[in-house]
Formats: C-alpha cells, structure tokens, sequence
C-alpha cells in the first residue's frame, strides 16, 4: 500500500468517527443535522476513475447507516452524489484545466468556487436522504424545513474544517 | 452481441451507479419491512463498543437527574409494595395460578445510543439475546412507554422508539376506556397523537393515555402520557388528539425490557379463530 492509500485511508476513518461519535449527538433543535463525512467525498481527487469514486461513497454510506441504524439510506445518497460529482465538477473546470492530482477544495480554488462546487451537492444529498427517510412527501414543509437548515450546517462545517486542516498552497 | 458489450462498457459508469443504486434501495426496503438484517446495524460488536464509549462519557452530565428519576420511582415502588401487601393480607385465601403471577419477566438495561430528532428513531440497549431478549419484546423505562425490540444480537438490541412514524401501539384513555391507535407524526419528540378515538366520545385535557394490552406484546396500563390537545373537525368520524409524552425520550439512561411469557399461548389461541386479525 503506497502512502497516498494510507493517508486516505485514515482519513476515511477519521471523517467516519467524527460523523458518529460527535455529529451524531451535535443537531440544532431538532432540525439541523452535521453529515460532515460528505466532506471526505468532496474532497476525493478530481482525476480518480468514476467508478472507484462511487465504491468509496457506497462504502462510506454503508459505514456510517450501520451506526445510524438506517441501512440502504446513506449509501444511496452517497452514491448518488458520487455518481454526479464528476459531471458537475467538469462544468465547473477553472482555467486551465485541474492539475494532475488536484483536490476540490477551499485551499486549491478559493472559498466562492468551493461554495458553488459543494452547496448543489450537499443539497441533493440532504434531499434525497430527508425524503426518502420520511418516507415520500407527507410531511413536505418539515422535511424542507429540516433539509434547509441541515444544508445550511453541514456547508459551514465543511467550509471551517477546509480552511482549519490545509494548508494553503498560495 | 459485441455491439451489446461494447455499449455497455462505454456506459459503464452508468450501469455501476444503477448496480450500487438498485442495492442501496433494496436493503433499504428489506432494513424497513422485515426483521432481517443481522449484522449490520448498531447491535454488532463494533459499532456498540463505539457508542458504549461515547454514551458513557455524555452520562456524567445527566447524573443529577438520573438520582432524581430514580428516588421518585423508589419512593412509587415503595408505596406499590406496601398497597399489594395490604391486598395480599386479603386475598390470601383465593387460590391464585403463579403462571398469571409470574407472567411478566422484566430485564434491566441501560441506553448506549439515542437519537429523537429524525423520522425513524431508533435505541441501542446494552442486554441481548444471552439475556433472553427476543425480536418484538416491549420496552418501558420508569416513566412510560419506549419502543419494542427490532433486532438482538448476543449482547445487545436495538429497539424501535415510540418516536418512529412507523411505529403503532394500541393506546387506551383510561377515564373512559375507549381505545384507539398512538403514531408518532415526525415532528416534536414530546408530542404524541391518539388517533381513531370515535366523536361521541368526551376527552378532555389531562386525560391520561395508557397502553392498552390488546396486542399481548405490551402489558396493559402502562402510562403513555395525558391528552394536551383535542381536535374534532366538523364531518371526521374520529378525533385528532395530542398527547404530552410522560417519558421524556432526550433524557433515557436506563430502561425495563418486558417478557411476556404467556404470548405464544394468547397467539395461538387467536389464530384458531378465522380472521381474527
């Protein structure tokens, strides 16, 4: 295993015990939840082959709905998402192209293309996940109302985690 | 045939979002409908182990109500005892069966993981199947009602909370003792509805709601909470009633898991009634 497996691999597992030991027990009155291991997923290489990139999501949403009780229901948001990064992160291609091996991230493109990569993703993950959790759109206001605030959350912590833990390469 | 392959392989990408995707929504729905699933949800070792830790630490901030429960339900136990002292004075000369003494078991177990703010909540109990705890036991903590028992592995179980849209218990108003259906509506961990009380019936605020027995799996008169809020809109047949929750489910440290041993004798005896449920 070279370093760059095992780099990854730790830091899977750190994303995934945060997610669980503390966002799991940090909402906001009821309505505001933290998946803070979508921040793993983002930042995953542009360049990585498209399938490898929806195996670590599948296995990550699998990880964590053992933890949250909840089978199937992260791993098909997860993989969903992984699914449609690479279209979008190709609409969003700065200029000049991403260098061989770039990461998505606040420290790489600045703070306003890093909102503009990851708020659409985070959104559709949050989604899919209150809707189909609440099982259909019986309780539609609530869920929005849980989807906004959650969305809201988890993009500020990605943010604060992206500018605390990299270091600028400017 | 190779045009087929060929198609398929430059889609290839497509089709491993569908083959994930397609598995992803089947385990779902098979997590949701049945009691499979085994392995993986938080009763296996790991993840238990992980929320045991993380429990324990949040425990030193609750300890002060924790004492407080529990000298306020000693102090009930205390006066139960005595009043079933005073019955038994009475009553010793009734020859009684100790199989309907005897007939509920109740096993101890402490919370390791929690949740009341999404749709579907569950719990993680630290007793398992090497405690005789089985799939659809009835869970209550000293206060109320909890939730039955979704999965047990050997030494823990996961239980499905009240607080769960798919959860229905048959709940009672006691003053009248007309029975309807108790679901949780997704939104405020501290309300509960008593649905399909019918309109000539009179509740009124306060009004306890207890558990009503009729499905063998909880006993009956187990306190579920009192009426906050009565709707009766002008044509439905039933009302809308709010109930206050007596458990209040954020603060769950330890709870009571209830055995019913006289459950297999009721089933079986319904079922040789055609159509009975």
């Amino acid at each position: 295993m070279n370093r760059f497996g095992i780099f990854q691999g730790v830091l899977f597992l750190a994303y995934l015990l945060v997610q669980v030991v503390i966002f799991k027990n940090a909402i906001f009155f009821h309505t505001a939840f933290c998946f803070i291991y979508l921040g793993y997923l983002l930042r995953w290489p542009v360049e990585s082959n498209h399938m490898v990139s929806m195996g670590v999501g599948f296995v990550m949403g699998f990880l964590v709905d053992v933890f949250y009780d909840s089978l199937g229901l992260h791993t098909l948001t997860c993989v969903l998402i992984m699914y449609l990064r690479p279209y979008w992160l190709s609409v969003l291609t700065p200029q000049g192209g991403y260098d061989a091996g770039a990461v998505p991230g606040v420290a790489e493109y600045g703070f306003q293309w890093f909102l503009i990569y990851a708020a659409p993703l985070v959104f559709i993950h949050h989604a899919v996940l209150f809707f189909t959790e609440a099982g259909g759109f019986d309780y539609f206001w609530l869920t929005l109302g849980k989807i906004g605030a959650s969305a809201l959350y988890t993009l500020v912590l990605l943010c604060l985690v992206d500018v605390l833990f990299t270091r600028s390469k400017r | 045939m190779e045009r087929i392959f060929l198609f398929i392989y430059q889609y290839r990408a497509f089709f491993t979002f569908l083959v994930l995707e397609l598995f992803a929504v089947w385990i779902f729905l098979e997590n949701n409908q049945f009691q499979g699933t085994r392995f993986f949800n938080s009763s296996n070792r790991i993840a238990a182990a992980i929320h045991t830790f993380s429990q324990n630490t949040f425990d030193y901030f609750n300890l002060r109500q924790v004492n407080r429960t529990l000298a306020e339900e000693n102090t009930y136990l205390r006066y139960e005892l005595e009043k079933r002292n005073r019955q038994l004075e009475n009553a010793h000369k009734i020859p009684v069966d100790p199989e309907r003494i005897n007939q509920f078991d109740f096993v101890s177990a402490k919370v390791v993981n929690n949740s009341v703010s999404r749709f579907t909540n569950f719990l993680t109990i630290n007793k398992g199947s090497n405690e005789g705890i089985e799939p659809g036991m009835a869970v209550i903590s000293q206060v109320g009602v909890v939730g039955k028992v979704k999965v047990a592995s050997s030494h823990y179980s996961v239980v499905t909370s009240l607080l769960n849209v798919d959860v229905m218990v048959s709940g009672t108003l006691k003053r009248t003792g007309h029975f309807g259906t108790v679901q949780w509506d997704g939104s405020d961990p501290d309300f509960i509805n008593l649905k399909y009380i019918p309109r000539h019936v009179k509740p009124v605020v306060g009004d306890t709601v207890v558990t009503s027995g009729y499905s063998g799996v909880f006993p009956s008169g187990i306190f579920i909470g009192t009426v906050a809020d009565i709707q009766l809109s002008k044509e439905a047949p039933f009302y809308q009633l709010t109930v206050k929750l007596a458990q209040d489910f954020r603060s769950l440290t330890w709870v009571s898991v209830i055995k019913n041993r006289m459950l297999n004798e009721l089933d079986s005896l319904e079922q040789h009634v055609p159509n009975f449920k």
